[in-house]
């Protein structure tokens, strides 16, 4: 049977098929434009990015359903979607000279770039777990390749198979969890599933909680949830540094607008259990990435492990839950997305043709060399680790004060104690810029000027202290968008 | 209501930023222009700040100059300003200090001198902000951005050890006050709870009643954040570390202003929000003032260090500022507010007079010292002033704040008061021994010949201490008088039980709730719009 298709339908994924068709274009015009500088598939890509959150914005607050109601362009899916064009926005601002800079002439990193963008965009906007599976599957593959894209860097490689490696087994975990739930409820659509479980216990029936666990450990390995966090530091530490950024902020930030969904559509009746797990979960991975954050002396391994101590806060409130929780995850990652680029901007700005600049070491006494960049990594360490007036401290505040509302205060204690913990390493950046001695080993030379880069730095300060002084701006939406899910429930 | 219609507590907390703005446009080389406008600015700033103490109204025991507009509004979060006899003489000795600091360091200071100023004036903001908000989440705001310009003074120009002390002062204060949100956000539910209304404005948790568990917790961790800062044994080992580390401006605003952000803290938050907790660990607390003053005096005696000599006694006349704070009778808390303004000032002094030996001879080892009195007698002079106002001598002005203190406290704790009293000795015996071995005697060691004496810049920064520490240890009353009314309107607010605080708080609405509607509460009864 053909169900008749109407606009509707077709509008609901308008920005999907905006960013995928624009991804096939984008490939073409590579194929067909050999010899062309690559930039201009960048601004393209940009272009097409814009065009997509203009779509989404469009589509804000008619909370349209299509495709049987598999896929959804509530205000939810959309404030991620928001949330992923931004990342995939300051990735390519950043990606453009740092190309250059590694002599890398591929445009089909923009390509896969945008597939990856569509994957998570799926992600947030399914409402069956087969979708949402091929979503995590389009950004995993694209992001494999991302990871790998280095050919002659052992380092990329490394990190490119044992991203696959040990993804293709997640992957296992997720699908062998769908089946389960498949299986117990006889539904693969969100309010199928959540229809059979209606007034069930769910300890009735085992597949539902084996079920449950093989999607923890599916999502806990994207989202890097300690203690499936193994691979990250390897994996950011190898990739392009343009794509550690990509991969700590958007597939994490996707990983939990389609776990929040399908816990709170599908399995609230379940609810019992999985805040149970996620309560432990939280405290292991907030504790173990900010304790390894502490001995790091590559900046991009101290990002990784940073990474994770972040979605261990961000899991705080999907263990805490409810409008205000929810909608923090939001704004959460919106703010994490600025700091975090931010860093990454600056970090490939210092570095030069062929000599990356990543260790700590590398950046003794910058914060006199470079007065404007030192001040604005300041902000975004400041950000980062949660001092007010910047975003960070908006995004923390709004989910421990949600989470003491709800009676979470040890959850609460061993947050705060965490975000004390990760002051000593984000500080040890601003140590080392502005209270050491540069060594013959540091940055001598100025930083060769580059237009894309000054505005990624300039949109993620403004972002920091935009969103740090008046939280209103992002935190109304991310908490609104979330009532959809929490209203009637 | 503000002055003459200006929101002057706003213009005296940012009027520093004018200043930090201008700095990083002023060129990296350009240190004596940085210096410049740091004095200007921060002397523009002090001159702002004069005419509350003229405006300042003795009589009422309300807040003034209050200035309230909402910031946050879906967190219930305002920006939130006011100002009463507690706060009035800490905000002028912040901008005065300030000045001094930023004057006293003119010499010392040689690398990286624009950053140095931004940081200073930026340490400025934060801590005038402290002192007026009557938002919380405004104070946690101001109290948390105020400890990184203090981070960077101590890790950037600090001596050998400085990051060590830099970070230890960092990751001490950072744990505790990461605590205190927890506290704060919990008040904020229980506030919700009782009320129906989402708001950290702390004039309306003063009237919340909470269990005397819950109490407990809280007061807890509010006490152990403003504990850490004062701070109270044993609490205190960030303290020698940060000063001996720090250089001579950040010592003088760390002993100065830093330090009583704990006591401030005590004063409005603590002991204020939780009553029931507060009569019942009071002793313990005086138990533990006492305990600081004593052992803070022990450790003076035995320092090689001038510097960390200073640093200890901080920890010894802290003490006494609590024990009148916790005695919580006119007296004490009179003594206490007062004595925290002494010892801003003295010890302010005493870490600069430290500074310039330090900068002539690069040392600060009392042995390394002896018959400075001969070549520099205006130095010594000077020194021996600050050093007799830190002891308590009659006549200049830690003695009325000291006398204060012990008598308030002898009215509740008779044998707190009598220990209490003998450290006024010890702190005698520790100060003048130090003096005595500087300045007295023959040159032993010939490094000290030819060590010249202060230049006319020096005496000048010293100059206006100097004369606070006579006026007030002469004429107290212009600042007593000041004083009393909050004074006495925070003790009776500690004694009142929450719930029927409304009408202390706000006694113009509760008197014309009855007779008159709301709307003619605007000024002259007029609708505005």
């Amino acid at each position: 049977m053909i169900p008749n298709l109407t606009t509707p339908d077709f509008l609901s994924i308008l920005p999907e098929t905006i960013v995928f068709v624009m991804g096939m274009v984008v490939l073409l015009f590579d194929l067909f434009g050999r010899g062309r500088p690559i930039r201009n598939l960048a601004y393209l890509t940009l272009l097409t990015l814009a065009a997509a959150a203009y779509a989404d914005w469009t589509l804000l607050g008619q909370g349209l359903s299509g495709f049987q109601g598999t896929i959804v362009a509530d205000n939810y899916s959309i404030a991620f979607e928001l949330v992923f064009l931004t990342v995939t926005a300051f990735t390519v601002l950043i990606s453009i000279r740092y190309l250059e800079d590694q002599e890398f002439w591929f445009g089909e990193y923009y390509a896969l770039l945008l597939f990856a963008t569509g994957g998570m965009m799926l992600m947030a906007s399914g409402r069956d777990l087969l979708l949402i599976f091929i979503g995590l599957e389009i950004l995993s593959i694209s992001s494999y390749v991302l990871v790998g894209m280095f050919q002659k860097d052992p380092k990329s490689n490394e990190a490119a198979l044992k991203y696959f490696l040990l993804g293709a087994f997640a992957t296992g975990f997720l699908l062998y969890g769908i089946v389960m739930l498949y299986g117990a409820t006889g539904s693969i659509h969100l309010d199928g599933i959540a229809k059979a479980l209606d007034g069930k216990s769910a300890a009735e029936n085992p597949y539902i909680l084996f079920g449950l666990g093989f999607l923890l450990v599916g999502f806990g390995f994207k989202i890097s949830l300690a203690p499936f966090h193994m691979w990250t530091p390897d994996v950011y530490e190898g990739a392009p540094t343009t794509i550690t950024a990509f991969l700590s902020a958007g597939p994490k930030a996707a990983g939990f607008a389609a776990l929040v969904r399908i816990l709170v559509e599908g399995l609230s009746a379940t609810q019992f259990h999985w805040v149970q797990v996620l309560w432990l979960l939280a405290a292991i991975t907030m504790t173990v990435g900010n304790v390894l954050a502490l001995q790091q002396d590559n900046i991009k391994r101290m990002l990784a492990y940073s990474s994770i101590a972040h979605a261990g806060y961000i899991l705080v409130a999907v263990v805490v839950g409810g409008a205000e929780g929810l909608g923090a995850i939001i704004f959460y990652a919106m703010a994490y997305t600025f700091m975090n680029f931010g860093v990454f901007a600056i970090l490939i700005l210092a570095s030069s043709k062929g000599r990356e600049r990543v260790t700590f070491d590398d950046y003794a006494g910058f914060g006199y060399l470079e007065p404007a960049l030192g001040l604005a990594m300041l902000v975004f360490m400041l950000s980062l680790a949660g001092i007010p007036l910047t975003a960070g401290f908006a995004g923390k505040f709004q989910i421990f004060k949600t989470a003491v509302e709800q009676g979470y205060i040890w959850l609460t204690v061993i947050g705060v104690l965490n975000s004390v913990v990760s002051i000593y390493y984000y500080l040890r950046m601003i140590v080392v810029m502005y209270m050491q001695q540069p060594t013959n080993h540091s940055i001598s030379q100025r930083a060769v000027p580059s237009v894309p880069l000054y505005a990624a730095i300039a949109m993620a300060i403004a972002g920091v202290m935009l969103l740090g002084i008046f939280p209103s701006l992002w935190m109304d939406l991310s908490l609104e968008s979330v009532s959809v899910m929490t209203a009637g429930r | 209501m503000t002055l003459l219609g200006i929101p002057i507590l706003t213009l005296v907390i940012f009027s520093p930023l004018v200043g930090v703005l201008l700095l990083m446009f002023v060129g990296r080389d350009s240190g004596e222009l940085a210096k410049w406008v740091a004095l200007i600015t921060s002397g523009a700033t002090f001159l702002v700040s004069l005419p509350l103490f003229f405006a300042f109204d003795s009589a009422t025991t309300q807040f003034q100059f209050v200035e309230r507009i909402p910031w946050i509004v879906s967190w219930g979060v305002d920006y939130h300003l006011g100002l009463d006899g507690i706060t009035l003489f800490l905000v002028l000795m912040t901008t005065l200090l300030t000045v001094v600091a930023v004057a006293g360091t003119w010499s010392q200071t040689t690398r990286h001198v624009r950053e140095f100023m931004i940081s200073l004036l930026l340490l400025e903001v934060g801590m005038n902000g402290v002192f007026v908000s009557l938002d919380v989440f405004l104070f946690f705001v101001f109290w948390e951005v105020m400890l990184f310009p203090m981070y960077f003074l101590i890790g950037v120009w600090g001596s050998e050890r400085r990051l060590y002390a830099a970070i230890k002062f960092v990751v001490y204060t950072m744990s505790a006050s990461a605590l205190m949100m927890v506290a704060i956000l919990a008040m904020y539910f229980y506030n919700y709870r009782a009320t129906g209304v989402f708001t950290f404005s702390l004039l309306e948790w003063y009237q919340l009643d909470l269990l005397i568990e819950v109490q407990y917790w809280m007061f807890a961790a509010f006490a152990l954040a403003f504990a850490v800062k004062i701070p109270m044994f044993p609490f205190h080992t960030w303290l020698p570390d940060a000063h001996v580390e720090a250089p001579t401006a950040g010592s003088v605003i760390l002993a100065g202003v830093l330090l009583k952000m704990g006591a401030y803290g005590f004063i409005r938050f603590a002991l204020p929000l939780f009553p029931g907790a507060t009569t019942e660990f009071l002793p313990w607390l005086i138990g533990l003032s006492v305990v600081g003053i004593i052992y803070g005096a022990l450790v003076c005696m035995v320092q090689p260090d001038m510097k960390k000599l200073v640093a200890y006694s901080s920890v010894s006349h802290m003490g006494f500022v609590m024990l009148g704070l916790f005695a919580l009778n006119d007296q004490g808390v009179q003594g206490g507010i007062l004595q925290m303004i002494n010892h801003g000032i003295s010890t302010g002094g005493l870490f600069l007079v430290v500074g310039m030996i330090y900068e002539r001879r690069h040392t600060k080892s009392i042995a390394e010292f002896g018959g400075l009195m001969r070549g520099m007698p205006i130095y010594a002079t000077l020194f021996l002033v600050i050093v007799l106002s830190s002891i308590g001598l009659p006549g200049l002005n830690g003695f009325v704040g000291e006398y204060l203190i012990l008598v308030g406290a002898y009215q509740v704790n008779k044998t707190a008061a009598i220990i209490a009293a003998s450290a006024v000795i010890l702190a005698a015996v520790y100060l003048l021994w130090m003096f005595q071995r500087v300045f007295f005697g023959e040159v032993t060691n010939p490094k000290n010949e030819g060590t010249p004496d202060l230049n006319w810049r020096e005496v000048s920064v010293l100059a206006p201490l100097i004369f606070l520490i006579v006026w007030v240890g002469v004429y107290p009353s212009p600042f007593l008088g000041k004083i009393e009314t909050s004074a006495s309107h925070f003790i009776q607010l500690v004694h009142t039980k929450p719930a029927e605080r409304r009408a202390m708080l706000f006694p113009k609405m509760a008197s014309s709730q009855e007779t008159k509607p709301a709307v003619a509460l605007r000024p002259g009864g007029v609708k505005t719009r």
